[in-house]
Formats: structure tokens, C-alpha cells, sequence
């Protein structure tokens, strides 16, 4: 399990734009790296990131190789509706992980 | 090497040839990695024949990175982030990492403003490009040129 940070404004005024923040712990290893035997060492790195807002998809990023370890991603959307942000991350070797925040509208 | 095959052939001119072969074989090893046009091929791959302009895109790196494996970086692209006008995508592109691309971000009029930040890997000093793709389909990029004294993770490889 990758440990996952999430920092979402639990209280927002309708209509106001809101910073999210996101972290993911993971290796992100770029494939192109030598290992301690001389073989290189093969890729593993997050390749899909989401956000959804409510069910609707209100962000999504595609990474590379060249995303650090540990991929620190921040985005801003408008506080519509009280309800759930759902975040998701796809990669390879089958990792997947998700989380999600409550927000409330006043 | 033919220049050994001529029997004739004085010291000096020995070499010479010597030197040209080094500096060949120095050439040859140098590792693959993302250049300039191959950047421009990823470029092309994502903007196809659209031209693309300059301005509105801001692209925010340090110009003097210390440590290349983790890099701040924000983009920020001017515009009213309405459901006519959005900025679609944006897409970050480098020159010398073993690819040229970075991430890609899909945004809409939802996000309120397009202010995204990441971290990114560079192997070198180098130039890194945001182009941002807008809703009526032109295209706004900014480069910027960063200058890296740690490179990210290739040791052994260059």
C-alpha cells in the first residue's frame, strides 16, 4: 500500500476556487538506471493520476519517467457542491491506489 | 583503420588518424537520449501542424537547481477558465532526459484557474518547455532554460 497525503480545504465557500494537494509515496523508477549487477533496472513509475469531483472528473495527469519519486501534484478547482473528491493512480506492475476527501459547502 | 594499412605512412599521420578514430568511437558511445528534435518530435506528436505561440503559458523552475532528481515546478497559464474558453492540456516537455517527455496535465472549466505545480526529474542542464492547449485549439507555450549541478539518477550512464 503506498501512503498517500491529500490536503483538500474542508470548508469552502460555493464558488470559490480551491487548492488541492497530493502525494504519493512511490519508487517512481525511471528505467533507465544501472543497478548494483550492472542490469539496468526496469521501469516502474505511476502512469495515471485522476480527480473527480462528485463522479465527475475534474482533473487528470498523465506522468513520465522524468516525474520525481514520491509524484507531488497540486491543481485548483471551484468548490461547486459539498460532497466527495475521489483521487485514483494507475501505474505499472499493476499498482493502484486510491483516496479520497469529504468537502463541505457553506 | 586504413591509415595502418599504408605502409608509407609517417608518425605524425599515424597520429592523426589515431585521433579522428578516438573522437569517432568517443561519439558513438555517447548514450541515447532525448535531444532537441527529439523534443520537437514530441512536440509535433501533441500539437501536430498547429503553430504555437508564445505567451500565456508561464512556466515556473528555479534556474539554478541544485538537486536535478526533484525539481519544482509550477505552470500557470492566463485564462478566464470558462466552459468556451479553458485551457485543455497542458504538457511539459524537456531536452535532455532519456525522453523528452515530462507529464501532461488534462484540465477544464472546472479547475477555476489553471495553476498546476509538480515535481520533475532533470538529468542535465537543459531547456524545459509548458505548451498549453486552449480551447479553440491554439496552442501558447513558454521555455525556459535551467541550469542543473546535481543531474537526476543516471550514474553509470553517461
Amino acid at each position: 500500500m503506498a501512503r498517500v497525503l491529500i490536503n483538500v480545504p474542508a470548508t469552502a465557500k460555493r464558488g470559490s476556487v480551491i487548492q488541492i494537494k497530493t502525494l504519493i509515496s512511490h519508487i517512481m523508477e525511471p528505467g533507465f538506471r544501472p543497478g548494483a549487477d550492472g542490469n539496468i533496472i526496469p521501469r516502474d513509475i505511476i502512469t495515471l493520476m485522476t480527480c473527480k469531483y462528485n463522479g465527475e472528473e475534474i482533473f487528470r495527469a498523465d506522468m513520465y519517467p522524468a516525474m520525481a519519486a514520491n509524484p507531488f501534484v497540486t491543481f485548483h478547482t471551484i468548490a461547486t457542491e459539498s460532497g466527495k473528491i475521489e483521487f485514483a493512480w494507475t501505474g505499472d506492475n499493476g499498482f493502484s491506489e486510491t483516496a479520497s476527501a469529504n468537502i463541505t459547502i457553506e | 583503420m586504413s591509415t595502418m594499412a599504408n605502409t608509407n605512412a609517417t608518425r605524425r599521420e599515424l597520429l592523426i588518424g589515431a585521433g579522428v578514430t578516438g573522437a569517432v568511437m568517443l561519439l558513438a558511445v555517447r548514450p541515447a537520449g532525448a535531444t532537441p528534435e527529439t523534443m520537437r518530435a514530441a512536440i509535433r506528436s501533441v500539437v501536430g501542424e498547429a503553430a504555437v505561440k508564445t505567451g500565456k503559458v508561464k512556466l515556473d523552475i528555479p534556474p539554478l537547481v541544485e538537486n536535478g532528481n526533484t525539481v519544482a515546478m509550477t505552470v500557470t497559464v492566463e485564462s478566464p477558465m470558462t466552459a468556451k474558453d479553458h485551457v485543455k492540456t497542458i504538457n511539459i516537455f524537456n531536452e535532455r532526459n532519456p525522453q523528452p517527455n515530462v507529464a501532461r496535465f488534462h484540465l477544464g472549466p472546472r479547475a477555476g484557474k489553471a495553476d498546476v505545480s509538480a515535481r520533475i526529474r532533470l538529468s542535465d542542464s537543459q531547456n524545459v518547455i509548458a505548451i498549453a492547449e486552449m480551447s479553440d485549439g491554439t496552442f501558447w507555450q513558454h521555455e525556459i532554460s535551467v541550469i542543473v549541478t546535481l543531474a537526476a539518477c543516471l550514474e553509470g550512464n553517461l
